[in-house]
């Protein structure tokens, strides 16, 4: 296949930045999304110019790593499909193929396609977590969990934190991510010593960051790579009125 | 957003019902009028109730109006930057249209109340004579037209507003969800149509 691809080039976080193009021939449909900007990098280190910087990880769809918009959409055009996994049999020879940052205000640029995520961390760190006793590990099944709440909460914990729903967002809001991490911790056992505390600090780090307010527009539960569900953001808003209700 | 929304929700519902009245007769529709000022009487005095009603529909639209400013500026704060291939954007065009429909019915209700409450912009005009007054605008086809534009923003406020309240105030939730759009939906059409059919009976003549 041949390839037009344009792709922003920004230095550095003050760097303006633009699109710039690239022609690429004999791309294989096999390779993945990455392999294919690999490619390119070698030919620019060749040619002695800067790769382009991208992140990536495991390359297998669970780190989170790899987001960038292609074409306009987070993750590219394939349903449920993280950028690494993605392949280049999606397009068609002659494709003008467009691939830009993340943009959101808490996400600034960093480099090329690398976006500072680390909001997302402070997010975390705010209350997605549970309180444990360390040692050896505890008796799975010690604690007993119904089948339907075990279920629920396995698939919010599949969030890889990737950041698409943010990058997809008109209104730049963290409101699915966040969503995410609270329904799984809060549904669980292990999550309810600090049930409340977590909804009301994790959404107040959120809105410290920087992302935008939620107006239920969904464009985040399409762009997940992972299913995340509109109705995690209504278990968020049921959590937070809980919490707020309750001392 | 979402409590204020379901106060004025409540409100246009019951407007919406009572302006039907029109389809009584003039004596019918004026009677309710002449009624809507005096309700709670003798426990309340005179128009006490109507006040207390433009006091809560005041607060209402305003806190609505102050939170839809703040959120927007918020929004477009955190979003600086567009993409420069066009998003595919998969939300509907009532979500798009959330915040221009917000600005055409609020110019809408200033309008509106010039027309019908304080008359200043009533062809007829005549205090206690609704009926005569209702006609008398509605004859008028880009009165008539305005109307029936302001009314289709307000059913496209509607749809996605009662959803997304309900997902505001955590009523929400996977197995509601389906039943949720479907009341959305019938909701935005009743109200929409409900008050649609009086100016367009106006116009058609079968209201005179
Ligand atoms: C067929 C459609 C409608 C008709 C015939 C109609 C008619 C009227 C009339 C006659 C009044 C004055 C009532 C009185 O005598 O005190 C009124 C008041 C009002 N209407 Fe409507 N209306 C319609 C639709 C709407 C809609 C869609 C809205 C909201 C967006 C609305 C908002 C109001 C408000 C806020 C008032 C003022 C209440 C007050 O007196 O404080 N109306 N309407
Ligand atoms: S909710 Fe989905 S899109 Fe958002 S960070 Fe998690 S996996 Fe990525
Ligand atoms: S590189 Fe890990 S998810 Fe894509």
């Amino acid at each position: 296949m041949n390839l037009t691809l344009r792709i922003w080039r920004q230095r550095g976080p003050e760097d303006r930045g633009a699109m710039v193009t690239y022609e690429l021939a004999d791309v294989s449909p096999d390779m993945s999304f990455l392999e294919m900007l690999d490619v390119l990098n070698e030919r620019l280190i060749l040619e002695g110019e800067d790769p382009v910087a991208f992140d990536h990880d495991c390359r297998e769809g669970i780190c989170g790593m790899c987001g960038m918009v292609i074409n306009g959409q987070a993750h590219g055009p394939r349903d449920r499909t993280t950028t690494c996994q993605l392949h280049m049999r999606e397009f068609a020879d002659g494709d003008v193929i467009d691939v830009e940052p993340w943009r959101a205000a808490a996400f600034p640029v960093m480099r090329d396609l690398v976006v500072d995520r680390s909001g997302f961390d402070r997010i975390i760190g705010s209350g997605g977590y549970i309180s444990v006793v360390t040692g050896s590990a505890p008796e799975a099944h010690s604690t007993p969990v119904p089948k339907p709440i075990a279920d629920a909460a396995f698939d919010n914990a599949t969030c890889i934190g990737c950041g698409a729903c943010v990058a997809a967002c008109p209104n730049g809001s963290a409101m699915l991510f966040t969503s995410a991490k609270v329904t799984h911790l809060n549904l669980l056992p292990q999550g309810a010593p600090e049930r409340e505390s977590r909804v009301r600090d994790m959404v107040a780090q959120m809105d410290e960051e920087g992302f935008g307010g939620c107006t239920n527009t969904g464009e985040c539960t399409v762009a997940c790579p992972k299913g995340i569900p509109l109705t995690s953001i209504g278990n968020l808003n049921r959590e937070y009125l809980r919490a707020l209700t309750k001392r | 957003m979402a409590v204020t929304g379901a106060v004025m929700l409540l409100y246009l519902l019951v407007h919406m019902l009572g302006n039907l009245k029109i389809f009584y007769g003039r004596e019918s529709f004026d009677e309710y009028a002449h009624w809507l000022r005096s309700i709670g009487v003798p426990a309340l005095h005179g128009a006490w109730f109507l006040w207390l009603m433009r006091a809560v529909l005041t607060v209402a639209v305003v806190l609505h109006a102050t939170s839809a400013y703040q959120l927007s500026r918020r929004d477009l704060k955190a979003r600086p930057q567009k993409y420069s291939h066009r998003q595919r954007l998969e939300a509907s065009y009532a979500v798009n249209t959330m915040r221009y429909g917000g600005i055409i019915i609020a110019l809408f209700i200033i309008y509106h109340l010039l027309d019908f409450t304080a008359l200043t912009l009533n062809r007829n005009g005549v205090e206690g004579a609704a009926y005569d007054n209702v006609v008398s605008s509605f004859s008028v086809w880009w009165v008539t037209l305005f109307y029936i534009i302001a009314m289709l923003a307000l059913g496209l406020h509607i749809h996605h507003g009662f959803w997304s309240a309900a997902r505001t105030l955590g009523v929400h939730s996977a197995a509601r969800e389906k039943n949720l759009k479907i009341g959305a939906t019938v909701l935005a059409v009743l109200i929409a149509a409900g008050f649609m059919v009086v100016p367009i009976a106006v116009l058609a003549g079968l209201v005179d």
